[in-house]
């Protein structure tokens, strides 16, 4: 039996909470995404739990699609960036020599570019479409992974028993995978938390400018921006989204702190 | 008879251990140690690792390394009880009555100040002296220790001194406040034997000489039968005998100190060189990338099929860095190897399977040779699947038919390496290196991180191992007694070359050459005044110095 501490237990509610809502979405929410069914920002009532918005669609339908793109979208990037990332940063510090310095100078250029401005720019000649942003995204973070799984990666191919198997005469893919990446996991897990989160910011950030998900599909950061002219007749219908971006965050940090603490004491005990 | 200096009673140490995946726990790591110290004898500690020497020796200051508690007893010092006084007198215990000298002093040294300052910072610190007082005492301490330019060698940074020179400053640091104790915990294990020797001759006249009261701890007998009065012997926490160091030397009556006294006796005898060596090495230079010194210089060695090729050196000598070579890690920059009569190539990228399979190798520290996230299974299974393509009930059979022979039987295929101890570690390393079916394995220091006692079985193992599979072992050790016990020849390196090679016999026999002779003679003998002899007896000076 698994004795889960309370605030992982929090994280862990919230976090399946919102991810159940996002896969169900069309069943849970009470009216379409699109659907206009009230006046302009309704105040909310047993009709509409949350309110309508700044054209009168119910805002609950819409914070509950928006989860639905927002969640996806960071999940397929951080999933992206993951795969690219780790792959590159354990191929760099296993093969060392030409190419390790090729490719870390290649991600420390690519750095050095703020990654807000680099994504405007892309957006503005790109497609705005969800794949784009997806890509996009999930590239420019990788830059991060890579950073972190090539440091990892590098104090741990120095051990004897990756000597030891590149003395056997293994191959590269065995190294990587079966030697280096099982001892680099928790790291890597408990980054993998922080940068989802990074991309919930980013995906929001985007559509706050109007370069992200294009309406009238809804994402949290599009609702903010839909209805931010509410808070000056102080309607709260911007903050909600707000809200719920926070959340997330916090609940994910939560569970992925729990984990990394528990994958250290792992059998094996090295982290 | 005098008042003990300090007066150990049922002493008892704890710890809160957090095993892996299960509830933390309270062990037991001292059950009540009694012994008394006399004011300026010496009394050494003995016993193998986690037997609680350092935690007995921290206890005298009143002192708990992290999650160690000082469960119960009483440690007396200059007639009180330290363990009940509080933590202002607890500090004006330590580093004024009490001192401490590490193992490791390069890592207790802060490399940020030099090394001046910090000697004479405990005793400034004690109000014992002031700066200057503090000062000329640590420089009449820097002559009795034999350090080079008393005077000035305190304005140095602990990188500008050798290892050996600053382990005796951390000794300055010990003496310098006029302790009545000094707690010398390894303060030898991390240097060379050559070094050693020095330093412990001078540990010992600074102890004749200041009149201070010493523990001296240390797994190694010989070493401590050179400075104490005094030896108790310890295992598990518990003492398991106590007396003159006469006594325990030369008439031990328990049998795990007989047992102490005994190892390193393994009788192995000499084989006569074979027509043709299964290894040859032919003006073997090598240097690393970047460098512009050859780290080996023109290395001619030949092992022979089933036989053991000793290569001694102390730290530094190029001894690893030639197998590095023989394994094709390092490419050398000249000269030729051939093994089994075909030449291999310089580089291991390119050399086919079957040479990369027919030599193995064993590390010093088991530990980091074997992947924490795999079982013994795993880490024994693999080279018998990459070699001989062997799965399923075959790999297994295998895989247990070579747990037995290192001696570890049934049950240990799907435990992880944490879950191992230090010498059943070492063992699943050989056993992976047999799964290979190697002709010739290359053992880096493979003992000199166990016990003498488990070290003495990893021995008997490996030589019980060549006779059943024939296979050669090229053994890179600093220590002289474990290749008089498995060698049948011997290169002796210095500075990267091999000064002195042959059979054993005849490189073990005079005339000696200087280095050969200092390197023989600095090996602590079980032997009382061993010392004192062979320092009188030196035809050189010992070069890490």
């Amino acid at each position: 039996m698994i004795r889960i501490p309370p605030a992982a237990l929090v994280g862990l509610f919230f976090t399946t909470l919102f991810f159940f809502c996002a896969i169900f979405a069309p069943f849970i929410a009470p009216y379409g995404m699109a659907e206009v069914v009230g006046d302009v920002w309704e105040p909310s009532s047993s009709e509409f739990l949350l309110g309508t918005d700044s054209i009168g669609r119910d805002l609950l339908s819409r914070m509950i699609y928006g989860g639905r793109t927002t969640i996806f979208i960071a999940t397929a990037a951080t999933i992206l960036s993951f795969v690219t990332g780790a792959t590159l940063g354990f191929f760099a510090a296993v093969s060392g020599g030409w190419i390790d310095q090729a490719l870390s100078r290649f991600i420390d250029l690519i750095m050095s570019i703020p990654s807000l401005i680099f994504a405007l720019v892309v957006l503005s000649v790109m497609p705005t479409t969800i794949l784009t942003l997806i890509v996009l995204m999930g590239l420019l973070d990788s830059t991060r992974v890579f950073r972190l799984a090539r440091a990892v990666a590098v104090d741990i191919t120095v051990m004897d028993y990756v000597e030891a198997a590149r003395l056997r005469g293994e191959k590269i893919g065995w190294i990587i995978f079966r030697e280096t990446l099982p001892n680099a996991l928790s790291p890597l897990v408990a980054e993998m938390g922080l940068r989802f989160i990074f991309m919930v910011l980013f995906v929001s950030t985007l559509s706050f400018l109007g370069l992200g998900v294009q309406p009238p599909q809804a994402d949290w950061g599009g609702i903010v921006k839909e209805n931010k002219e509410g808070i000056n007749y102080g309607i709260q219908a911007a903050l909600y989204p707000a809200y719920a971006i926070a959340a997330l965050c916090i609940s994910i940090n939560l569970v992925a702190d729990w984990i990394l603490s528990r994958t250290t004491s792992l059998k094996g005990g090295r982290g | 008879m005098t008042e003990p200096l300090l007066k150990v009673r049922g002493l008892k140490i704890g710890a809160t251990i957090y095993p892996p995946g299960e509830k933390s726990r309270h062990i037991d790591i001292v059950h009540g140690v009694d012994f008394d110290l006399e004011p300026g004898k010496v009394l050494g500690l003995i016993g193998e690792s986690g037997a609680g020497k350092s935690t007995i020796g921290l206890a005298a200051m009143a002192y708990g390394r992290g999650g160690v508690e000082l469960t119960g007893g009483e440690v007396w010092v200059n007639g009180r009880d330290v363990l009940q006084s509080g933590m202002g007198d607890k500090r004006r215990l330590r580093g004024a009555e009490v001192t401490y000298v590490s193992q490791s002093a390069a890592a207790s040294f802060n490399p940020a100040k030099r090394i001046m300052e910090q000697v004479i910072e405990a005793a400034i610190g004690q109000g014992k002296f002031s700066k200057k007082e503090a000062e000329k005492r640590a420089v009449v301490l820097f002559e009795k220790l034999g350090l080079p330019d008393p005077e000035t060698i305190g304005s140095r940074y602990p990188h500008q001194v050798s290892g050996g020179q600053l382990q005796r400053c951390m000794t300055a640091l010990a003496l310098c406040p006029q302790p009545d104790l000094v707690v010398f915990d390894e303060p030898t294990t991390a240097l060379d034997v050559t070094t050693q020797i020095d330093v412990l001759a001078a540990i010992k006249d600074a102890i004749r000489d200041t009149g201070v009261a010493a523990l001296y701890i240390t797994h190694d007998l010989a070493v401590v039968a050179q400075v104490s009065d005094h030896i108790m012997v310890l295992q598990q926490g518990s003492m398991v005998e106590y007396g003159t160091t006469d006594q325990i030397i030369n008439h031990p009556r328990e049998a795990y100190t007989q047992a102490l006294v005994s190892v390193r006796s393994i009788k192995h005898e000499e084989k006569a060189p074979t027509e043709t060596p299964l290894l040859r090495t032919q003006g073997i230079t090598a240097r690393y990338r970047g460098t512009n010194f050859d780290v080996l210089k023109n290395i001619n060695v030949e092992i022979h099929p089933g036989q053991t090729l000793a290569v001694v050196g102390e730290s530094g000598s190029g001894k690893s860095t030639l197998a590095r070579v023989i394994t094709g890690l390092l490419p050398p920059s000249s000269g030729e190897i051939t093994f089994e009569g075909r030449t291999l190539t310089p580089d291991l990228a390119t050399r086919p399977l079957d040479d990369l399979r027919e030599l193995q190798m064993i590390y010093q520290m088991a530990d980091t040779a074997m992947n924490p996230r795999q079982t013994v299974g795993t880490i024994i299974g693999r080279p018998l699947e990459f070699y001989f393509g062997l799965k399923g009930k075959e790999k297994q059979t295998r895989i247990q038919e070579l747990l037995d022979e290192i001696e570890l039987g049934e049950g240990f295929q799907d435990r992880y390496p944490a879950e191992l101890s230090g010498g059943q570690k070492q063992r699943v390393c050989i056993a992976r290196a047999l799964a290979a079916k190697p002709k010739l394995i290359i053992c880096d220091e493979v003992t000199s991180a166990l016990d003498p006692l488990v070290a003495d079985g990893i021995l008997k193992l490996l030589l019980n191992l060549q006779k059943v599979e024939d296979v050669a072992y090229l053994f890179i050790t600093h220590d002289l007694a474990t290749v008089k016990a498995i060698a049948d020849s011997i290169a002796v390196m210095y500075r990267g070359e091999v000064v002195r090679y042959g059979p054993k016999s005849q490189v073990l026999s005079p005339p000696f050459d200087d280095y050969t002779d200092l390197l023989l003679s600095s090996v602590p003998e079980m032997k009382i005044g061993w010392l004192e002899e062979t320092i009188a007896n030196r035809k050189m000076e010992s070069a890490g110095n």
